[in-house]
């Protein structure tokens, strides 16, 4: 889980170019970090990659947060 | 009413030969090459194995690492070319700078052709998923001219031409109209090209427009030698700051030559095969538009691309368009040392032209052994060494695929 955690924040920090101590896990993409409509595409794109899924677009809408993000993948990864 | 006159107050340059102005032009006079093997990719399979690729550049000096890896690499030349040129004019520095008078027109003959090949490969092997939401916007040529006015936050007119290998100085000239009409009283304008990859260099090489010199690339690229068996590849980016000329006097603005005339035309012949009347028709337009007679003119900027058919052609439409003069001139080709830069071309021969004005001095054409005098190549090119010499007036050729051509017609001030 920490893992997890840890590997999201580290992928949210790259791709949107942030340091990882800004990365919280109640930070938004978006209201927090600064990313535009772009960005979490690619942001959910490289979530992919990282933990060998796919995310629907659907379920990828609703992923706005860090904690969302680990909820998706911890939920995917448990299944 | 008279026309506005538009002067240079910026130079902005990224290339085979050097990332910024002062290191390029330095290369230049002492005749180094920039041609090496190539080293972006494997090209061990295609018959042409060496080009003029930009070295050591760090686009992270002008713009985030992040907002870098989504765009392809002719933007980044074309950002940091912009941004040079922008530093070197002093704009940055004007009080009260009325923003939505300043416009950029940077184009590219092929674009982000590196990103679609690579984008192409990741949407064969993983699916439609695989395409990145910067694939559209990190490819599209216009995309220079957009990154600049929201770095720059510059809101007159943004755009790009697109005319294969003439792009460079179709932009210039097109946004030297721009402040002649009145739309504009600043234009950052020129040529930026990234295309050293595997279906670039490949599909030129198709064409067998290439050379093959692959064993020692640095005399590749030999304009009007007997020895010239086609073209090499450049990469790279050269951008001009355009000002209105008492908007540049006004607020004290360094000058580096007045651009006095622009000329276009159409070969209206073949897709890549040249002819003489067009390329004549194109330097005789520019030339009236500067109001000025071929005698006028001391130095050529030559498209001189290296080719057997296009070197010969292009003395002859020299000849053409100067007459008896045409011996006189000096003409020269960079290309001996920069490659072909495509679409960036226009740009940093546009460059090289307003510093030989500016310095009154010729770069030389390297590699130039055994002049191809019996095919027709009979004028003063300048061979092997830089010549200090007096110009008032430089002209630069262009000449792209699909038979267009652009001269622009640089005066010192």
């Amino acid at each position: 889980m920490e893992n997890i955690e840890a590997r999201v924040k580290k992928i949210v920090a790259e791709q949107l170019g942030v340091n990882e101590a800004e990365v919280k896990i109640d930070s938004s993409f978006v209201d927090d970090l600064g990313a535009d409509s772009l960005d979490t595409v690619e942001l959910v794109m490289a979530l992919e990659e990282e933990f060998e899924c796919e995310i629907p677009d659907e379920e990828a809408e609703k992923i706005t947060t860090v904690q969302q993000a680990v909820d998706y993948v911890t939920a995917h990864l448990n299944k | 009413m008279s026309k506005r006159r538009v002067v240079v107050t910026g130079l902005g340059h990224v290339s085979p030969v050097g990332n910024d102005v002062s290191s390029g032009w330095a290369n230049l006079l002492a005749g180094k090459s920039g041609i090496t093997t190539i080293t972006r990719f494997d090209a061990s399979d295609i018959a042409c194995q060496v080009a003029g690729e930009v070295k050591g550049f760090d686009i992270t000096q002008y713009i985030s690492a992040k907002d870098a890896r989504r765009m392809d690499v002719f933007i980044h030349y074309g950002i940091a070319a912009a941004l040079q040129a922008v530093a070197d004019s002093g704009l940055d520095d004007v009080p009260g700078l009325d923003k939505t008078r300043v416009g950029v027109n940077i184009g590219s003959g092929i674009g982000g052709l590196p990103l679609i090949e690579e984008t192409g490969v990741a949407r064969h092997e993983g699916g439609i998923r695989k395409i990145g939401p910067f694939f559209i916007p990190g490819s599209l040529i216009n995309m220079v001219a957009g990154h600049v006015s929201i770095l720059k936050g510059y809101q007159g007119p943004s755009y790009g031409i697109v005319s294969a290998c003439t792009t460079g100085a179709h932009c210039i000239g097109d946004a030297a109209r721009v402040i002649q009409y009145g739309d504009a009283d600043v234009m950052v304008a020129g040529g930026a090209e990234g295309t050293i990859s595997s279906l670039a260099v490949g599909g030129f090489a198709a064409m067998k427009a290439l050379s093959t010199r692959n064993d020692d690339p640095a005399t590749a690229s030999r304009p009007w030698d007997k020895g010239r068996d086609g073209f090499v590849m450049g990469e790279g980016a050269g951008v001009l700051v355009l000002e209105e000329y008492e908007h540049a006097v006004k607020r004290g603005a360094k000058i580096y030559a007045e651009l006095v005339g622009f000329g276009m035309s159409s070969d209206a012949h073949h897709i890549t095969a040249p002819s003489a009347e067009g390329p004549a028709r194109g330097v005789l337009n520019a030339l009236r538009d500067a109001r000025l007679n071929p005698e006028d003119v001391q130095y050529v900027n030559a498209h001189g691309t290296s080719t057997p058919l296009g070197d010969a052609n292009e003395t002859n439409a020299l000849k053409i368009a100067f007459g008896d003069h045409a011996k006189k001139l000096v003409v020269n080709s960079t290309k001996s040392m920069t490659g072909h830069l495509l679409g960036g071309a226009g740009g940093v021969e546009a460059i090289y032209s307003i510093l030989a004005v500016h310095n009154q001095v010729s770069p030389p054409t390297i590699n130039l052994h055994d002049q191809d005098i019996e095919g027709g190549c009979d004028l003063d090119y300048c061979a092997n060494t830089a010549r200090d010499m007096k110009i008032d007036v430089a002209i630069s050729n262009s000449f792209g695929f699909g038979g267009t051509n652009g001269t622009l017609v640089f005066k010192r001030v």
